[in-house]
């Protein structure tokens, strides 16, 4: 007989399942149903996305408010190529947006053809994907908000 | 936290290369802890208590520190423990076992090997789970949206980025674990490169190396016996801010800022009188932040090797740092030296520590 090299495949997992609780759960669950909510901190700021605990005084917070669609790039990159394992196939804005009614400014992908088509304070407005799960990539992203 | 003891760094050893092919991370620390050991003429036996930094991320398995315990020589069995951090907070945990007491020697390292993957996507990994690892942004991305705040506000300028850069090109030549130098770069140059990270250019981001390295550590008279100058540590204090991106003012490091204040009160030193500081600043822009934040005065030479922007071994860059200048106090007589290392996005964590050589 030949020999034959002994394999064995490995798989890399996390046979856990988790919750998450009760705040960034209502969050996903928001991006289920097309709708962005943040967390309201003791000062009466809101912040996206939300936290179950203040991450400056650690209280923890329980009031979930709905904030815009749409919002500021207040600052961003040009991410190209796409990474492999990310939501997008093609070069790609990545911007901080603070979206109306929020405090703090969220991370996520700016839907332009060009570097040249961004520019920090400009108005975006969220994408949805069509079939949404709870996940963060329901969001596909922020494109250039309509001039009227 | 006020120190009780007097501990120093007696001993240091440093490889890092642009990428280490066919050499295990056993194989690569056996000569590293041998080096630090041999230099203070101590074997294993001597060593109170031995703490290393590495990460399963990179090496693809869980508990893959144990395996490199076979290199340091773990039978008869040893004092030891381990942190998934950089090596500067393995050796915070081995100055905190000094200061109890319990022991008068500790050997600290730490090893990354990240040239088999990419590691710009597996740092994605250390974002939040769910609201930014999904979307897998580079690292040099999430630095990138820093930079661009921090230029945009007016509060650095690129062209003293590219000055950052240049410094670190310069001052690398002939350190042998740098893996990124040059005698003559100008800023032109560096102004001139086409951003990769816009408005990051190559030379503003740090270059990725495999490497490790090795420190020991004693407690007064012990450290005397063991070396003639000892790095004395007079303070070392390490702070965290927040994770979310969105929630801190990327502009700044407040961790950094504090850390520093409380080792320098411990220490009764200013930070503005200092010889030498090296920053571990995976970006020129995050270099800029420290170099304000901490405090650094103008006559205070920074990173004289090249710092972490010359060679950024994952895990092991911030001990490094340590390492550098903590050598410049025992070999090369500077008087006080601050090391300072980082974790996280956007210098979300930082140490700092201050030795003097007297």
């Amino acid at each position: 007989m030949g020999e034959v090299p002994l394999r064995a495949d490995l798989v890399l997992e996390y046979p856990f399942t988790r919750t998450t609780g009760p705040i960034i759960g209502a969050f996903l669950t928001g991006l289920r149903e097309g709708v962005l909510t943040g967390v309201r901190r003791p000062d009466g700021t809101v912040m996206v996305p939300p936290a179950e605990y203040d991450p400056v005084t650690s209280e923890p917070l329980t009031e979930i408010v709905e904030v815009g669609q749409a919002g500021e790039v207040v600052s961003w990159t040009w991410v190209d190529p796409p990474r492999l394992q990310s939501p997008w196939d093609k070069p790609h804005g990545l911007a901080l947006i603070l979206l109306d009614g929020a405090d703090t400014p969220m991370l996520h992908a700016v839907l332009v053809d060009s570097p040249d088509d961004l520019v920090t304070g400009m108005r975006v407005s969220a994408v949805w994907r069509e079939e949404r799960e709870g996940h963060i990539a329901d969001l596909y992203g922020f494109a250039p908000e309509e001039v009227a | 936290m006020k120190p009780v003891r007097e501990v120093a760094v007696v001993s240091t050893a440093v490889h890092q290369v642009p990428a280490l092919t066919g050499t295990t991370e056993v194989q690569l620390m056996v000569p590293l802890l041998n080096a630090a050991r041999d230099a203070v003429g101590l074997t294993q036996a001597d060593i109170g208590f031995t703490c290393s930094g590495s990460s399963d991320f990179l090496a693809g398995q869980a508990f893959s520190f144990v395996q490199t315990l076979d290199a340091v020589g773990a039978f008869p069995p040893i004092s030891e423990s381990h942190v998934e951090m950089d090596g500067a907070f393995a050796l915070y945990e081995a100055w905190v076992k000094l200061q109890a007491g319990e022991v008068d020697t500790a050997l600290v390292f730490s090893y990354g090997k990240s040239s088999p993957g990419s590691l710009r996507d597996v740092l994605a990994l250390q974002l939040d789970p769910y609201f930014l690892a999904p979307l897998w942004p580079p690292a040099d991305a999430v630095a990138a949206i820093q930079a661009r705040l921090l230029l945009e506000a007016g509060k650095v300028s690129g062209e003293e980025l590219a000055e950052i850069a240049v410094r670190s090109q310069r001052n690398a030549v002939g350190n042998p674990n740098a893996v990124r130098s040059s005698p003559d770069v100008a800023v032109e140059d560096v102004m001139a490169e086409v951003p990769i990270a816009d408005p990051l250019r190559p030379s503003d981001l740090a270059v990725e190396s495999d490497g490790g390295c090795a420190i020991v550590l004693a407690a007064g008279d012990r450290a005397r016996q063991l070396c003639g100058r000892p790095a004395w540590i007079r303070g070392i204090d390490h702070r965290i801010d927040a994770h979310g991106l969105g929630t801190r003012d990327l502009s700044r490091a407040p961790s950094a800022e504090l850390a520093a204040s409380v080792a320098a009160a411990t220490a009764d030193l200013a930070i503005g009188s200092l010889d030498i500081a090296e920053l571990h600043s995976p970006t020129t822009s995050q270099e800029a932040i420290l170099i304000r934040g901490l405090g650094l005065g103008a006559s205070t030479e920074v990173n004289p090797s090249g710092g972490a922007l010359a060679a950024n071994t994952l895990m092991a860059a911030g001990l490094v740092r340590i390492a550098e200048a903590a050598r410049r106090i025992i070999d090369d007589g500077a008087d006080r030296a601050l090391a300072h290392a980082t974790s996280g996005p956007c210098l979300q964590q930082n140490l700092v520590c201050l030795m003097t050589g007297v």
